[in-house]
């Protein structure tokens, strides 16, 4: 992919007048020397490997090796059969679909790192729960994810998405940057109101840190894709609505890149601050070392 | 920046938790497999640093075994990977902290007579960094010659000779030494997988050791 900024992809959408999932298809074709359809094929692949995540994981009570975390999304569906969520059948199912891929993904079930495995619950469940409830064709799901994935592979170029470069910014906060981006796309939003919705999503999760308790992807990470899900989906309600960002979009990653530089180690996934250190979190450590025998 | 497919953020399919502690962890088993590449029956693995912290939550141990044992990265069965091979093999795990290693990495001593390290480099990306005490450099992304030779000149374009009479492209190049005019070993990344001929004649060559042609992985 030779696109390296916002501003190019922007540019290449005016002169070409073409979509942002249709630059990623021709780009990617191009690259990895296949034809467009066959990089259909391939993100419909993943597109079919999440929606199997979603399912194994919302029938699943099964734990992790910890015995921490793994009935949540169980939890939550029960709980919806009873009382209806305050904002509606689409937020019941954004939430309980990003914490059962999460799940899925702790007690090693198969899921699609997106952009990482940490972060694997966000982009699936906003795209794949909205094209439930509103019908969305598998044609404009796949356009969907080409968009996210275009989205976060220019982000990738400015910054590593891992937690050790940029904390849980460069995961998660990535993550709900390229479900916004996808979500707007879905929803027929111009090239220009895609870009605007992952600046608002990015420009919202600065400065978010990475303190796993005991280093595993359990605490606060499965909960998180939740969150994260339904921050996506605000950030491109506004940007449908016409609201821009005050601050482009690569300036915002820029920023983005730079927090993760000002940020302590000790908050980038080494667990060594933050909820990591938490007198709860120590006293997990000692419990978890005792399981490992 | 070096390109990148927009498949490198969506994707691996792969099984949880952590792409570097699970998916790399089965990816370094692979290249183990792909490096050995002949059948065994007992394996050491040495899991340095954060590999052997939070291995355990992670299924480090068990990705790495299963790797090995020739699991993709998205098979569901690797959780439960010991009850399925059961005493087939002799398998063991060590768990060291030594900050001279990177946080991520493991030795896979295989019957006993071959150790390959390498590292878990991040987003399932790894790199193979010695076979025994020889240092070499391969991150699994290429069909790969790999050869130990007595440091010598001309052994370079000896080799390179052979590979171009087939009409194979070398995508990188990387030597390494012990010390001068002692073991040397070289990996050549091609785009195709060298054929069978073209081992047997770097083999036939003077002062070379040790010659293997390492798949890359999927």
């Amino acid at each position: 992919m030779t696109l390296l900024s916002f501003d190019e992809l922007l540019a290449t959408t005016i002169e070409k007048n073409l979509s942002i999932s249709e630059i990623a298809q021709q780009e990617e074709a191009l690259f990895l020397e296949l034809s467009v359809g066959d990089v259909r094929s391939k993100t419909q692949e993943n597109l079919i490997a999440m929606r199997e995540a979603i399912q194994n994981g919302l029938k699943s009570t099964e734990k992790s090796v910890t015995n921490w975390c793994g009935d949540d999304a169980v939890k939550m569906t029960q709980r919806y059969k009873k009382q209806k969520a305050l904002l509606g059948t689409l937020f019941e199912k954004i939430t309980t679909y990003a914490i059962a891929t999460a799940e899925e993904n702790l007690r090693m079930g198969r899921i699609v790192a997106c952009p990482t495995a940490g972060s694997c619950g966000i982009v699936p469940s906003v795209l794949i729960a909205v094209s439930e409830e509103r019908n969305i064709s598998e044609d404009k799901q796949i356009d969907a994810l080409l968009t996210a994935g275009l989205i976060g592979l220019i982000i990738s170029y400015k910054v590593r998405l891992a937690g050790a470069v940029a904390g849980c910014q460069a995961e998660c906060g990535v993550a709900a940057a390229m479900a916004a981006a996808g979500l707007t796309q879905m929803l027929d939003g111009t090239p220009q109101e895609i870009l605007q919705a992952t600046a608002l999503a990015l420009k919202n999760i600065l400065g978010l840190t990475c303190d796993p308790v005991c280093g595993l992807v359990e605490v606060p990470c499965i909960k998180r894709n939740a969150f994260l899900a339904v921050h996506a989906v605000t950030a491109s309600e506004l940007a449908l609505s016409g609201i821009e960002s005050k601050i482009p979009l690569d300036e915002v990653v820029d920023t983005l890149k730079i927090t993760g530089q000002l940020m302590s180690p000790l908050l980038k996934e080494t667990s060594q601050g933050g909820l990591a250190k938490t007198k709860t979190a120590i006293e997990l450590e000692k419990s978890l070392s005792k399981l490992k025998g | 920046m070096e390109q990148q497919s927009l498949f490198s953020v969506i994707s691996p399919i792969m099984v949880g938790p952590s792409s570097s502690h699970t998916a790399g962890a089965v990816r370094l088993g692979l290249m183990a497999r792909n490096i050995y590449n002949a059948p065994f029956l007992k394996v050491k693995f040495i899991l340095y640093n954060s590999f052997a912290t939070t291995g355990f939550g992670h299924g480090t141990d068990k990705g790495l075994l299963a790797g090995l044992l020739g699991y993709s990265v998205d098979d569901s069965r690797i959780k439960n990977i010991f009850d399925i091979i059961k005493n087939e093999i002799d398998y063991s795990f060590e768990y060291v902290e030594d900050i001279s290693r990177f946080p991520n990495s493991v030795d896979i001593i295989i019957d006993g007579k071959r150790k390959i390290s390498g590292d878990s480099i991040g987003a399932g990306e790894i790199r193979i960094n010695s076979i025994d005490k020889f240092p070499i450099n391969i991150n699994g992304n290429y069909d790969t010659l790999l050869m130990f030779y007595k440091d010598k000149p001309g052994m370079i374009s000896r080799v390179s000779d052979i590979i171009q009479k087939y009409e194979i492209n070398i995508a990188t190049l990387h030597c390494g030494r012990n010390s001068k005019g002692g073991i040397a070993s070289m990996c050549i990344e091609l785009d195709m997988p060298a054929k069978d001929e073209i081992v047997e004649k770097v083999k036939a060559l003077k002062d070379v050791f040790f010659v293997t042609n390492v798949r890359k992985l999927k």
